[in-house]
């Protein structure tokens, strides 16, 4: 096995507390390959921040051990780690022009100054702020002090970056834009990000891989797509991307499916993710985005009709809230094609699904 | 929309932005502003009266005082007239018309005895040029009356030894002015020789100099220590949770509750000889009984009282600006590679210059014009300006010496505002 094969970053039984009685972080195990952007998603006070500022060297952990390169740095400075960081709300130094930010860390090293000068300015290019070197933060707008900040956490080669939620303060055109050059920068540059966010869409555009944490835990480590795709328990298929939830009852199971008797008393025949036998309450978990309206007979295995309650019309497509197997919150995504016959509000509709796009989770 | 737009473009070629009816917009703007302007005059007029009244109008009158004396002016009003036209280098008298009319003037005073205008204070204004010199206008002022209407110069001459001396008459033609800028001159140590040029006084009547310099240094190393000793804690207060910051906050404004007077008398019972300091000095064998420190009623007394008042005045806007620079400033400096005591210095310093500017600002400016305590720890050497000019108003009554003072000390705050203004600038102040 050669050696950039290793991890970079690897988290071994690590906890942390801050008061003693409360663990914000349980147990985490995680490893970071070399190359990869891994994205640590979840809700606030989940644990995220709290791993990356571990990490970064400013809080120690209370248990367990973190390596970097295959040595552990528990006990070293967060300024002899050699990580490059952007905070969440960039933290230019005020007091010194974009350049002079840039050079700091090349200062620290003791650089020459023409190597500085080359330095900053290469970075300043990578960012497409060439002409902005003299001018103070305060001077730029938001989402160019965003590049500058990512310029400054990359202008010493460092072999790893980490992110805390760094597109916070931009508005969302901004955002999405960033995200791409984030993302390109990264995979120009090959060098290993930990990127931290709460935004579910930031996490899926930019991630080779994402950790969703939970309650000082991770909940599912997996990329992308899997992770919509496949969300492997009821927090994970809530937080990514939008999810019809319906509670039941497991009634059968025969090897990958199972039917699920909801408390209205339907049955509905889902794919068994982590149910194991029948009696077992489950929630089951299904896209908007994959019930069919008016499907046509025979093709799908389970279906309903449905009260339309509420119909929002958004552009591309039709939100139809619908009352079904005793929610009054089902969520249906009608595509705004061509052809479709239209729902009517308070009337009754056919719709369905396939059993594969339905997945019963345990509680 | 066509229209508006159109007429917008045509308007600001010509120059001048006008609205839809015509008005230019700089008119409108103002016409429409007009109310909220005069509320905001209403609104701050009650505090403005208020300072014109108990602090424009008495500075106004200290700085005039200073070189506006009129008693020679207002006793001997004729005869201040007439001796301009003596030549002192002629004649080493005032001619006998002269002479005359000064006696009149003086026997006219003493039947009026207006307030402000009696023999007592031209008296006055000359002791202050030529000390021992009151009694005989006094006691001229009686015998006058009588005088024979011939001969006044000999007449007067004989009354007393001192009206035969030429330095008396060649003082009292240079005083016959409403304005003078004798008391300047006495202000810093200087006096009139008999030819009339600006010396230096002798070196022990010379006091007032050493005095403003020790009011500068002392002023200068109150502001340090401040500096020194608020510096941390605020650094500290800004860091931790609101919770323990707001305890040690209290215990920083907790002197603030206190009198200041009660405060100082504190300060004698423990920094006296027989002072708590002091004897648990002696209990554990730092000092001998006999050889107990002196740490109160000296230059030290003051250095240590006026730090403990004056601390919290560095600590707040420190404090206030400490606050205000995220953590993760420091955080991204070491990052980066920076080492604590690095980005200490390259990234939290410079961010909190505005708070230590502010700081020793304000505590310098006070402690400059500091009155209270020094009078009561100071003794003797650690008495500051402040006191003396407190002295003149107070016991000399030579309000004139003590504004000339007072205008000194004005134009030194004022001079050094001016070069912090110069080198930290004065909107990068940070009070809180």
């Amino acid at each position: 096995m050669t050696v950039s094969n290793d991890p970079l970053v690897q988290f071994q039984h690590v906890q942390k507390s801050y008061d003693g009685e409360v663990l914000v972080v349980k147990d985490l195990n995680l490893d970071v390959e070399r190359g990869e952007f891994l994205t640590m998603l979840g809700p606030s006070g989940s644990g995220k921040t709290t791993c990356l500022m571990m990490l970064a060297g400013f809080e120690p952990a209370t248990h367990g051990e973190i390596y970097l390169a295959g040595k552990p740095i528990n006990k070293v400075a967060p300024h002899k780690r050699g990580i490059g960081m952007v905070f969440q709300n960039y933290a230019l130094f005020p007091h010194m022009s974009v350049e002079e930010n840039l050079a700091f860390p090349l200062q620290v090293r003791n650089m020459s100054r023409s190597d500085q000068e080359d330095r900053v300015k290469k970075a300043l290019d990578m960012v497409q702020l060439g002409d902005f070197g003299k001018r103070r933060p305060a001077q730029l707008s938001g989402g160019q002090q965003q590049r500058v900040a990512v310029a400054r956490a990359l202008v010493f080669d460092p072999d790893l970056v980490l992110m805390d939620e760094p597109l916070g303060a931009l508005d969302k055109n901004l955002r999405e834009q960033m995200q791409y050059e984030i993302k390109h920068i990264h995979e120009r540059l090959g060098v290993t990000v930990v990127y931290v966010t709460h935004d579910q869409s930031e996490a899926l555009t930019m991630s080779n891989r994402i950790a969703v944490f939970n309650d000082g835990v991770i909940q599912q480590l997996a990329p992308p797509a899997d992770l919509y795709e496949r969300p492997e328990n009821a927090f994970v298929a809530q937080f990514i991307g939008e999810n019809n939830r319906l509670a039941g009852t497991v009634r059968e199971l025969n090897g990958e499916h199972c039917a699920v008797e909801t408390v209205d008393g339907s049955i509905v025949h889902a794919l068994a993710v982590n149910v194991t036998k029948p009696g077992e309450s489950c929630t089951l978990s299904l896209r908007p985005e994959r019930v069919i309206t008016n499907p046509e007979p025979g093709s799908v295995n389970n279906n309903f009709q449905a009260n339309v309650v509420e119909l929002i019309y958004l552009g591309d497509h039709i939100r139809a809230r619908m009352s079904l197997c005793g929610n009054d919150e089902f969520i249906v995504k009608v595509p705004n094609s061509a052809g479709k016959s239209a729902l009517q509000e308070g009337a009754s509709a056919p719709i369905g699904w396939l059993e594969e796009d339905c997945r019963a989770l345990a509680m | 929309m066509v229209a508006s737009a159109s007429s917008i473009e045509s308007s600001s070629t010509s120059g001048v932005i006008v609205a839809e009816d015509g008005i230019p917009l700089k008119a409108k703007l103002a016409r429409t502003t007009r109310r909220t302007r005069l509320r905001a005059l209403l609104l701050t007029m009650p505090l403005l009266l208020f300072l014109v009244i108990t602090f424009v109008i008495p500075i106004g009158q200290m700085l005039l005082r200073s070189v506006n004396h009129t008693a020679v002016v207002n006793v001997v009003p004729n005869f201040a007239v007439a001796i301009q036209d003596w030549d002192e280098n002629d004649s080493e008298y005032p001619s006998e018309e002269l002479i005359k009319i000064f006696v009149q003037d003086l026997a006219r005073a003493r039947k009026v005895r207006e307030v402000g205008k009696t023999v007592g204070n031209l008296a006055v204004r000359v002791n202050y040029e030529i000390p021992g010199t009151a009694s005989i206008f006094k006691s001229a002022a009686r015998k006058v009356g009588k005088f024979e209407d011939e001969n006044y110069r000999e007449q007067l001459f004989a009354l007393h030894k001192k009206w035969q001396n030429p330095n008396l008459w060649r003082t009292l033609k240079r005083i016959s002015h409403a304005y003078t800028p004798s008391f300047y001159v006495a202000a810093i140590d200087r006096q009139y020789d008999e030819q009339g040029n600006i010396v230096k006084k002798p070196e022990k009547l010379s006091i007032y100099v050493d005095i403003f310099l020790r009011t500068l240094w002392l002023s200068a190393v109150i502001t340090g220590i401040c500096l020194l000793l608020a510096f941390p804690i605020s650094f500290l207060m800004s860091v931790l949770p609101l919770k323990t910051s707001n305890l040690l906050m209290i215990m920083v404004l907790l002197p603030f509750w206190t009198s200041l007077l009660v405060r100082t008398t504190a300060w004698i019972a423990i920094l006296q000889s027989q002072g708590v300091i002091n004897n648990i000095l002696v209990w554990l064998g730092v000092f001998g009984d006999e050889s107990r420190p002196q740490m109160i009623y000296n230059q030290t007394g003051t250095i240590i009282t006026m730090v403990h008042i004056l601390l919290p005045f560095m600590v707040l806007p420190l404090f206030s600006v400490m606050k205000t620079i995220p953590p993760s400033y420091m955080r991204a400096a070491r990052s980066m590679g920076g080492s604590w005591l690095y980005s200490f210095y390259r990234i939290y310093l410079p961010q909190t210059v505005p708070g230590i500017a502010a700081g020793t600002l304000l505590v310098f400016i006070l402690a400059i014009g500091y009155y209270i305590t020094p009078a009561i720890v100071g003794g003797q050497d650690g008495l500051l300006i402040s006191n003396l000019i407190a002295g003149h108003m107070q016991q000399s009554l030579n309000w004139s010496l003590a504004a000339a003072l007072g205008s000194i000390l004005l134009v030194i705050v004022l001079f050094l505002y001016w070069l912090y203004n110069k080198f930290v600038g004065v909107d990068n102040l940070k009070f809180g």
